[in-house]
């Protein structure tokens, strides 16, 4: 063997900085979110016992909470169904004004998904503080936070579905004669009904999850109750309370889901 | 029945697809366009209703313009006009008979149509639309569980129930296997003969225009190279059409097989 030993050909700069960067970045993330919100593992596995100290304290299940649990369950059943209902009512025309092979102009679509863009920024147990504060406390501001959101991402699922649909149809149906609205609803909606449909069943179970906390900020249902149990110690009641609402969102999730494999 | 005067197409990013196309086609009359894919086939059959928009000239149906016709007037001429496509383009999720009754949708109560309410006569007549392309029985299937030729099917009685002047057919037995795409081709020139329609009819194959063929028209690159009966229409013809010879072609097919 003869000659200088063959050189490694030299990987691209750029990439590798990029690369070493994002580590740094990470790791300084890490470090500062760590030390600045006192998180410590430490403290954790010093938590542990009383950590179950806490179960402990739900023991035994003090059943006599059960009759006052039911009214404000099935009210947060009623906020999420409500809210639902109506927020698919309002998506509707977003769904099409935010669609590219729907919308009247182009410029109503980019100001449509604007404006949902800035609504969905919001979390939507804000918009249940804001509304308590416009409605005062009571179940009402619970199905506005819950309309909003609902509306909110619908519209933006809806049009993403209404922008994949097969155009054709749509060609055949202009060449009819058809107008705007024929158009859709001939040529649209039996398009995407089974998505939408799914969308929206997958959107409740949400809501109702969703709905169980917004009594903390007043905004009626069972998270009102859940608050009163916290605030007076009462951990054998509100193990009662989070076993029951466990129990009814998980069935109610094994009944949506079942529903939406059957849709598609 | 339908004339194009001087009509140019240019899409937004630049393609002449047709250059200053001047025809006139006497009512009643089947007319078969050939030539290759990019000729210009489907933009010119869909000038005439208007689906693509001349950037210079104007086509007129029935002696009225509908290159400047706009909302209501527009959509009332496009109902006169028939179309069938090569994907058929049906709604695949609903049935038979909504995919039919969408034909008259141009002519139908525009709010009870939105309610999915049509007429009495609107609903006979879908169903006779139906009795006619040979598939009654299917009113109440969902489209996507028809074969690809009753598919089409369901198509030809869509732009039927329109009652149309004129009928427009992009490629129809393009997806077709031969012998029932010669069975759909016969169908739609025997009904369009029997109601006096104006037909169109984008094709591939030669065969096939000379047999159903009154006229036949021929396309390069946007513009009408040949205009004839069926009879003037020789191989020399077609191979100029498609600026290359047939015979060649089948050699080479030959030499592959």
């Amino acid at each position: 063997m003869m000659g200088s030993p063959p050189t490694l050909p030299q990987p691209p700069l750029l990439p590798r900085l990029i690369g070493i960067g994002s580590w740094a970045l990470f790791l300084a993330l890490l470090l500062t979110s760590a030390h600045f919100t006192n998180f410590s593992l430490q403290t954790l596995a010093q938590g542990i016992p009383d950590f179950f100290a806490f179960f402990g304290k739900m023991w035994p299940l003090d059943w006599r909470a059960l009759p006052e649990i039911w009214q404000p369950l099935l009210e947060t059943l009623q906020i999420a169904y409500l809210g639902t209902l109506f927020g698919v009512l309002l998506a509707i025309p977003f769904v099409f004004w935010g669609s590219r092979n729907t919308t009247a102009n182009p410029w109503v679509m980019w100001l449509v998904r604007g404006f949902l863009t800035l609504v969905r920024s919001v979390p939507d147990l804000l918009y249940a503080a804001i509304c308590v504060g416009i409605l005062s406390f009571g179940p009402l501001p619970g199905v506005v936070a819950i309309v909003i959101f609902t509306a909110s991402v619908l519209a933006k699922l809806g049009s993403e579905t209404v922008e994949a649909i097969d155009p054709g149809p749509l060609e055949a149906l202009q060449a009819v004669g058809a107008g705007r609205l024929q158009q859709i609803v001939y040529g649209v909606v039996p398009q995407i009904a089974a998505t939408m449909a799914s969308y929206v069943l997958y959107i409740f179970e949400i809501n109702v999850r969703a709905s169980t906390v917004l009594g903390f900020v007043g905004a009626g249902g069972i998270g009102q109750l859940l608050r009163t149990y916290l605030s007076f110690f009462d951990y054998r009641g509100t193990a009662v309370l989070i076993l029951i609402v466990f129990g009814v969102v998980l069935l109610i999730d094994a009944v949506s889901s079942y529903a939406r494999s059957k849709l598609i | 029945m339908i004339s194009f005067d001087g009509v140019e197409v240019t899409y937004p990013n630049g393609y002449q697809a047709l250059k200053g196309i001047n025809l006139d086609i006497p009512k009643g009359q089947f007319v078969v366009i050939v030539g290759l894919s990019g000729a210009g086939k489907s933009t010119l059959i869909r000038t005439i209703n208007n689906l693509v928009v001349p950037s210079k000239g104007e086509v007129r149906v029935g002696g009225r313009s509908i290159t400047r016709a706009r909302g209501a007037e527009l959509r009332k001429m496009r109902a006169s006009i028939g179309m069938i496509f090569q994907t058929y383009n049906l709604v695949k999720r609903t049935t038979v008979l909504r995919n039919v009754l969408s034909g008259r949708l141009g002519s139908a109560n525009p709010v009870a149509s939105l309610l999915g309410i049509f007429s009495k006569s609107d609903l006979l007549m879908a169903h006779a639309c139906l009795q006619r392309v040979g598939i009654p029985e299917k009113a109440y299937v969902r489209a996507d569980a028809l074969s690809g030729g009753q598919q089409q099917r369901v198509g030809i009685a869509r732009a039927l129930a329109q009652q149309p002047q004129v009928m427009l057919a992009d490629e129809p037995v393009a997806s077709l296997d031969p012998p029932t795409a010669n069975a759909v081709m016969g169908d739609l020139k025997r009904i369009t003969r029997e109601d006096g329609i104006t037909t169109l009819v984008n094709l591939h194959f030669i065969d096939m225009a000379r047999d159903y063929a009154d006229r036949i028209i021929g396309m390069r690159a946007g513009e009408v190279v040949f205009d004839g009966t069926p009879a003037e229409a020789t191989d020399q013809v077609f191979t100029e059409i498609y600026g290359r010879s047939i015979d060649k072609e089948k050699d080479l097919l030959r030499q592959a097989s």
